[in-house]
């Protein structure tokens, strides 16, 4: 059977092989791991079988703890099984690791290697947690390369089967996970050759059945443990010669020879670099490039890791080694050296030892490098070597960073270079919503299956959800491509959005004659002008020939709005001539249909006109002799910023993060807050602008703003002292903060995403032109520079005393200072509006545990903190633990501060005679129920430490330790506010048995699930919180089974405060739930609706959705408050009134439900239907539960 | 007793044909149409919005926020294909003809020439009997004149009638400057039946909300006398069948529109206000009134009072306009 070339990436290369020689797949989403389960669940919905002509089975579980239960128990049932996972999921998987090592159980694990989460999170590559299960038993087999990943998941199922050493196959996530490769195709009679069905029968045949009955997981003693531990050596010392013997049958196979370690270079080789994952590959490359130059160097990559096969490591070293460094991709903090290094250093000196080793006893240093995905390139690759060449070479050195505290790193020059001249390099800039790395993808795929070239895709994104850039690196090439690196140096670099010129020197990237391509409005007559001083430059400097479209017009002819991938990619195309103008062409269309036929002929049409419309609108420009541009790239921060924020936050907004020495990171992981203010992203092509003669001073607008870009004060006229003349105010209609009071409403429009949430909850209507309201959108390059100075003017304007404003309205509330802002959320975030609400409520006293995930990442993903202080310094201390443990870690914040607080009052009555019986008493009976009491107790604890401080001073033995104790907690006895936030990933899922825990314990915490019924983050998979008949990953043909009813189970333990809420439907209910739950002195639970762009909605009307969502039924409005039934009412409110529309009508609204009509219309047809019935069933639950005993019901009113 | 009559080339049992509307969605409704009586069925609108809107919103919902964040490079399930645009109407024809014997007619409804009027010759795939063209083009356009209004309603007759080779006919609206002309033309272009006349739902303005509101409302017995008028004056002048509808509620608003000279009346009001079992009342009254009067058959009545025949034609014209505004007393 012919093998097809493909170009795909490595997660799909890894499924491909492992769904088609398991039978059940058992899954939980992690990144960068999550495509595979998901290619898997996608095959197996299609009905696609595998090479046995059946349709694995693929199930997601809850966890990876989950996962890896399941996977344990259907391989001990005798399924060929298998799972996809990395970092914190490998961790979890590890005690089912043990056991099914341990019970000699076949499986391959396929892991794209991720870091893991220590003084931050990190989703990129590295071999943190594969390094981890050194200890579990299974072994550790490392592929390189996207086409490793295939042949390596095949060539595991084989050995595995034989060895019956259980397998984890791994490759560095994103560089290779992510990495889009030309390969060859595995087909299925070379499965069929590589998979023993005898080995598989024989595996069944260890199955547990009742039909021959045995048992395993017996519990051992002292006496027979440690030989039972020992039986299984046999099986490990096999096991490499089992893996070479298939790696032999494949290279029969295919014609690719691997080896237990590879080596490359020269075969008189003294300096060798041992090395393994794609790191390999740039070191390879280099090795090439300095053996050309008589460079006696070379590399061992490390294939299989364990079990380490030390005859085969040290044989396939060169006679001629004299020195070798060990590279590790990981780091073990206090070992005496990485994990590979110590098994080369063992591996030399046993061989030493047995009196075979057969060179002289090297020199042996070791290294890291590359850790979250750092950049490893031939420069660094060059300075290794060059270091084994000093005769004091660094041992435990760093290589790719600038450590400038403990100097373990090494010098590189970047400027070093191994490309080959003729490889195609290409660069493209663009935004995450215009589709450039979709046309990328399809690029690649197109050069890489019409020419015989090799070719290679790898795409960077930054870290915000919103308004974020995508770096695509394009390389191709009559020469194979081991280049493991990003492009340094392009000879095409394409700018798909223009205002990223203002921003970034994409063009000190490009190589001199190469291409330069801009998307601008402008005319090619005009566009030099509106270049900054450097591009021009370079231009002139580097003799670029400069093309220009306007893309947004040519999509906008056709109707593709911001899709402008399709024209871009003709851009290239015609550019670039690969092919023909007719074979590009046709190629495009080709796949374009491919890409959207599957959504309609329409949309095909409209992605060919346009590519059709493209040639005639691009424009070679003529590049004038001189620069004419004065213009400069604009500052990351402005001048005014922090320290911190100029020396290391401004470095990482700049793209110049790499470039930060060790000496300017925290030491712990320990960051300030409130520095997104600095980071003006400017993304909004409009913003809202106020109309003060409309406004009804409702303030809707500033609670739904979910990036408290859109603020209202209200002052006094005499602090108009220098108000800009645009500044806009009137006269504030309400009385109770004075008489003659101003009210300013403000937008930061620098900051603002332009979402128009605002817009379309203003219930204000210009009388005149009802199409305008109190608040609209306009474009914002012209409103930016007045409106900078207006922000700045309305933050100075004091902010009303606190302990004044009536927080119980909506309106009031929204005077209080958001500590929430700016945050990386998507355009129109259904979760922020809850989020900057609890900010402004309790801000000042809160400490936050959030769960990984959407609210993690815009929370706490540098570069800057969206988490602010207030004037007072004071603010919310927020830290994210771990996806599985929140509600856990949120309870130990709980813990700490009661016993702090105790501690408090123990010693305040100790010392009550020192520091005055009436302040402690006051201290230890303050009422702190509301602000005022709040700011009381504030002063006391200040007149408290002046006390505490007098009494240090003045030296009194007796009294000093416990002064000083005393101190150090007093701040505790005022009162503090814990809340647990993360989405419904957690609550219902991975984090659901501790959020249990955490609501049974009592305690006075208060959990804000952010519902948005899917797993957001890691890209739409199905939840336990997915409503019936809504489409989500895992859940294609629709979800079967009705939400899980979350609330309804906090109310069974019958003292944990319950509500359920969306801002959307009644912002009052809203207000008053979060306020309750967090007066309320026990555990408190929120779930609160937050629309997402998961649900592939009109995120400008989330809001709507909300309402419609609580109107058919879907999401009751109610408040579970246990006072009541202590008060002998009933404690359940219902909050939303009987469905007035159908589920159908408010589903239908969303394309999470609306797609399902159109894959799998009768699916649908009865799904709906179902969930219908859900709705109507827990309504009536519901209705019966709040009236009973009740004794009248109160609506809150919208 | 004939009641049998001939519509588009189509033998029909009799002259009552369900409308095109949200009755027809249900496989069960056509069934009781049947059961009930009726003779053909005019399927629910295939809209040209609905199958280009569909599919930009999935396009759209399923595409815009991909390949922007590095975790979550897309949120919804590769699925291979979706069932865009007429896929769910033409499973919607093919079920209905396996589940009735009557004729059933397809109905596309859209404004101008483009990719939609391919679906036309996907519905005769999928088997439909005949198709109703329902062209609603509101000319909001200062610029565009009667005649380039009338030019598109012609070419669209023409692209349909020429890509199908089963009958088409077009339902209109009343607001042409020369309904008879526009009628001939449509006849010519090919239309094998003009339906008269389309409903246009008008809007109302929400005065609390300051909104501009959908006011879906039934037609009244009232309506039926434009096209009772139209089709009067257009009988036996023009190639096309005429079809009447709006407003045809009993067994004499039927009888009333063969005479004028409709081959079919077709009801939607009636049913949804009455319920399907109505046809069955209006056959059965109307059968009994044919057999008072002893009227042998429906042919024998068409067209009896239409303007040509009619004995005071007269009545149809501008003249009886001004009679009865001088016959209104107040």
């Amino acid at each position: 059977m012919e093998r097809k070339k493909v170009t795909i990436d490595g997660n799909e290369a890894a499924a491909y092989v492992a769904y088609n020689t398991n039978e059940v797949i058992a899954i939980y989403p992690i990144t960068p791991s999550s495509n595979m389960g998901e290619w898997c669940d996608a095959w197996s919905a299609e009905g696609k079988k595998n090479i046995w002509n059946i349709i694995p089975s693929v199930s997601e579980l809850q966890s990876e703890g989950g996962a890896s239960g399941a996977v344990h128990g259907a391989l001990q049932s005798g399924a060929l099984t298998t799972t996809f996972t990395a970092s914190q999921g490998l961790l979890l998987m590890i005690p089912n690791m043990f056991k099914i090592a341990g019970e000699l159980t076949p499986t391959v694990f396929h892991v794209s290697a991720r870091s893991i989460a220590a003084q931050a999170l990190s989703i990129f590559g590295d071999h943190s947690d594969v390094m981890a299960t050194r200890s579990t038993g299974f072994a550790l087999l490392a592929s390189n390369s996207v086409q490793e990943v295939m042949d390596f998941a095949l060539i595991a199922q084989a050995a595995t089967l034989e060895a019956r050493i259980p397998f984890i196959h791994f490759f560095d996530g994103f560089r290779t996970s992510h990495e889009v490769m030309k390969i060859e195709q595995l087909n299925a009679d070379d499965m069929r050759h590589m998979v023993d069905d005898d080995l598989v029968i024989a595996h069944r045949k260890r199955a547990l059945t009742p039909d021959n009955p045995v048992m395993r997981g017996t519990a051992q003693n002292p006496d027979v443990y440690f030989q039972g531990r020992e039986t299984v050596n046999k099986f490990y010392s096999v096991c490499p010669a089992i893996v070479q013997k298939h790696m032999d049958r494949f290279a029969k196979l295919t014609g690719r020879q691997y080896r237990l370690f590879d080596y490359y270079g020269a075969p008189d080789a003294e300096k060798i670099i041992v090395i393994m994952g794609s790191g390999a590959e740039a070191v390879e490359e280099t090795v090439e490039y300095l053996t050309a130059r008589e460079e006696k160097v070379g590399v061992l990559k490390v294939r299989l890791y364990r079990p380490f096969s030390i005859d085969s490591f040290i044989d396939t070293l060169p006679k001629t080694t004299k020195i070798i460094t060990v590279l590790d991709r990981t780091k073990e903090p206090g070992s005496a050296g990485e994990p590979l290094y110590l098994d080369v250093v063992n591996a030399v000196s046993e061989r030493f030892n047995s009196g075979t080793l057969p060179f002289a006893y090297p020199k042996i240093f070791g290294g890291r490098y590359g850790l979250s995905s750092k950049e490893f390139t031939p420069a660094m690759v060059k300075a290794v070597f060059d270091e084994m060449k000093k005769e004091k070479p660094k041992n435990h050195f760093t290589v790719g960073i600038v450590d400038d505290v403990m100097f373990t790193s090494l010098d590189y020059d970047p400027e070093f270079s191994v490309e080959a001249p003729e490889t195609f390099r290409g660069k493209f800039y663009g935004l995450g919503a215009d589709g450039t790395v979709g046309a990328n993808k399809n690029s690649i795929k197109i050069i890489g299956e019409g020419t015989d070239y090799f070719a290679q895709g790898y795409f960077v994104y930054d870290s915000k959800k919103s308004g974020s850039t995508t770096t695509s690196h394009l390389r191709f090439g009559p020469k194979a491509l081991k280049s493991s690196y990003l492009i340094a140096r392009a000879n095409f670099i394409a700018c798909h959005q223009q205002v990223f010129l203002e921003k970034m020197d994409m063009l000190g990237d490009a190589m001199e004659g190469g291409t330069f391509l801009l998307n601008t409005k402008i005319t090619k007559e005009e566009v030099w002008h509106s270049l900054p001083e450097k591009a021009q430059k370079d231009i002139i400097e580097k003799k670029l020939k400069f093309y220009i479209i306007d893309a947004y017009k040519v999509a906008d002819q056709v109707g593709l709005g911001g899709r402008i991938n399709s024209i871009m990619q003709t851009c290239f195309f015609a550019i670039s001539k690969i092919f023909s103008r007719e074979d590009s062409i046709a190629m495009i269309k080709d796949a374009i249909k491919k890409t959207y036929g599957a959504k309609g002929d329409k949309i095909v049409q409209m992605n060919w006109d346009a590519v059709d419309k493209t040639i005639e609108n691009l424009f070679e420009v003529e590049v004038p002799a001189a620069v004419t541009s004065d213009m400069q790239l604009l500052p990351p921060v402005s001048g005014n910023a922090p320290d911190f924020v100029r020396k290391v936050t401004a470095k990482i907004i700049e793209g110049k993060g790499d470039h930060i020495p060790v000496s300017l990171m925290p030491v712990d992981g320990t960051y300030p807050l409130a520095t997104s203010q600095w980071e003006k992203r400017n993304i909004a092509l409009e913003v809202p602008v106020w109309d003060a003669d409309v406004c009804i001073q409702c303030n809707k607008c500033v609670i739904v703003c979910p990036h408290a870009t859109i603020r209202s004060k209200v002052f006094e006229e005499k602090d108009l002292v220098g108000n800009p003349e645009t500044f806009k105010y009137i006269k504030f209609k309400s009385k109770e903060y004075g008489e003659n009071m101003l009210y300013s409403l403000q937008v930061a429009v620098e900051d603002c995403t332009g979402c128009a949430l605002c817009v379309d909850v203003c219930p204000a209507k210009n009388k005149r032109e009802p199409k305008y309201k109190a608040i609209n959108m306009a474009y914002q390059v012209p409103l930016r520079e007045t409106e900078r100075a207006n922000w700045d003017f309305f933050l100075n304007l004091p902010d009303l005393d606190r302990t004044k404003v009536n927080i119980s309205q909506v309106k009031d509330s929204q005077f209080l200072r958001p500590l929430f802002e700016f945050s990386g959320a998507c355009s129109g975030c259904g979760e922020t509006p809850y989020v900057k609400l609890v900010s402004q409520l309790f801000g000042d006293r809160a400490l936050v545990a959030n769960a990984t995930g959407c609210s993690s990442i815009y929370g706490g993903n540098l570069p800057t903190t969206p988490w602010a202080v207030d004037h007072n310094g004071r603010g919310t201390a927020w830290s994210n633990s771990l996806f599985e443990d929140n509600a856990e870690f949120g309870l130990g914040f709980r813990l700490a501060i009661d016993k702090h607080n105790l501690q408090a009052i123990e010693l305040l009555t100790k010392l009550a005679g020192e520091i005055g019986q009436e302040l402690a008493d006051g201290l230890v009976n303050a009422d702190q129920k509301d602000e005022a009491g709040i700011y009381e107790q504030r002063e006391r604890v200040d007149a408290l430490k002046k006390k505490l401080e007098a009494l240090i001073a003045g030296g009194k033995k007796e009294v000093i330790a416990d002064a000083k104790n005393l101190l150090s907690i007093a701040d505790y006895l005022v009162k503090k506010s814990v809340w647990i936030m993360g989405g419904d990933g957690w609550a219902y899922d991975i984090g659901y048995g501790g959020l249990d825990h955490v609501l049974a314990s009592g305690k006075n915490v208060n959990i804000l699930v952010l519902d948005t019924e899917v797993y957001s983050n890691t890209g739409g998979q199905c939840s336990k919180s997915t409503p019936r008949a809504a489409v989500a990953k895992f859940a294609a043909g629709g979800k079967p089974q009705a939400k899980k009813d979350l609330g309804l189970m906090a109310m069974t333990y019958g003292n944990v405060y319950v509500a359920k809420i969306a801002m959307g439907a009644n912002d009052v209910q809203t207000l008053r739930a979060i306020i309750e739950a967090e007066a309320y002195d026990g555990p408190s639970l929120i779930i609160a609706y937050s629309h997402c762009i998961a649900h592939g909605i009109d995120m400008a009307k989330g809001m709507k959705n909300q309402k419609a969502a609580v109107e058919s039924g879907h999401w009751p409005l109610f408040r579970y408050h246990p006072d009541l039934a202590a008060e002998g009412k009933n404690p359940l409110k219902l909050d939303s009134k009987a469905p007035k529309i159908t589920f159908k009508d408010y589903a239908y609204m969303e394309t999470r439900y609306k797609m399902l009509t159109k894959s799998h219309p009768q699916m649908a047809e009865k799904l709906i239907k179902e969930a219908q019935e859900d709705v109507n069933k827990r309504w009536k639950q519901y209705e019966e539960l709040a009236s009973t005993n009740t004794q009248t019901q109160e609506q809150t009113k919208e | 007793m004939d009641l049998t009559t001939n519509y588009l080339g189509l033998e029909l049992k009799n002259p009552i044909v369900p409308s095109a509307g949200p009755l027809s969605r249900e496989l069960d409704n056509i069934k009781l149409m049947e059961e009930s009586g009726a003779a053909a069925v005019v399927l629910y609108s295939l809209f040209e919005e609905q199958i280009e809107h569909e599919s930009l919103e999935l396009y759209h919902h399923t595409s815009y926020h991909s390949e922007s964040y590095a975790e979550s490079l897309s949120y919804f399930p590769e699925i291979v294909e979706f069932k865009v645009g007429p896929e769910e109407y033409l499973e919607q024809i093919r079920k209905a003809k396996q589940a009735v014997s009557i004729p059933i007619i397809a109905s596309l409804n859209g404004k101008s020439s483009g990719g939609w009027i391919s679906y036309a010759k996907k519905m005769q795939e999928a088997g439909a009997d005949a198709l109703e063209l329902n062209i609603y083009n509101l000319a909001t356009d200062l610029k565009s004149n009667g005649a380039d209004v009338e030019k598109s309603y012609v070419e669209v007759v023409k692209e349909v009638t020429s890509s199908v080779t089963i009958p088409v006919a077009v339902k209109i609206g009343p607001f042409f400057s020369s309904i008879a002309n526009m009628a001939g033309q449509l006849s010519d272009a090919g239309a094998k039946g003009i339906v008269m006349f389309n409903r246009f739902y008008q809007p109302d303005i929400d005065l609390e909300n300051l909104e501009v509101v959908p006011n879906v409302m039934l037609s009244t017995p009232m309506a039926m006398r434009l096209p009772l008028r139209w089709i009067a004056i257009l009988y036996g002048r023009i190639g096309a069948d005429l079809a009447a509808t709006s407003g045809i509620y009993n067994e004499k608003d039927v009888l009333k529109m063969v005479m004028a000279g409709a081959k079919t009346t077709q009801m939607l009001s009636c049913l949804l206000k009455f319920g399907i079992r109505h046809i069955t009342d209006v056959l059965t009254r109307m059968k009994y009134w044919m057999e008072v009067n002893e009227y042998e058959s429906l042919e024998q009545m068409r067209g009896s009072m239409s303007y040509i025949n009619a004995p005071n034609p007269s009545q149809f014209e501008r003249a009886n306009y001004m009679k009865v505004l001088q016959s209104y007393k107040l």
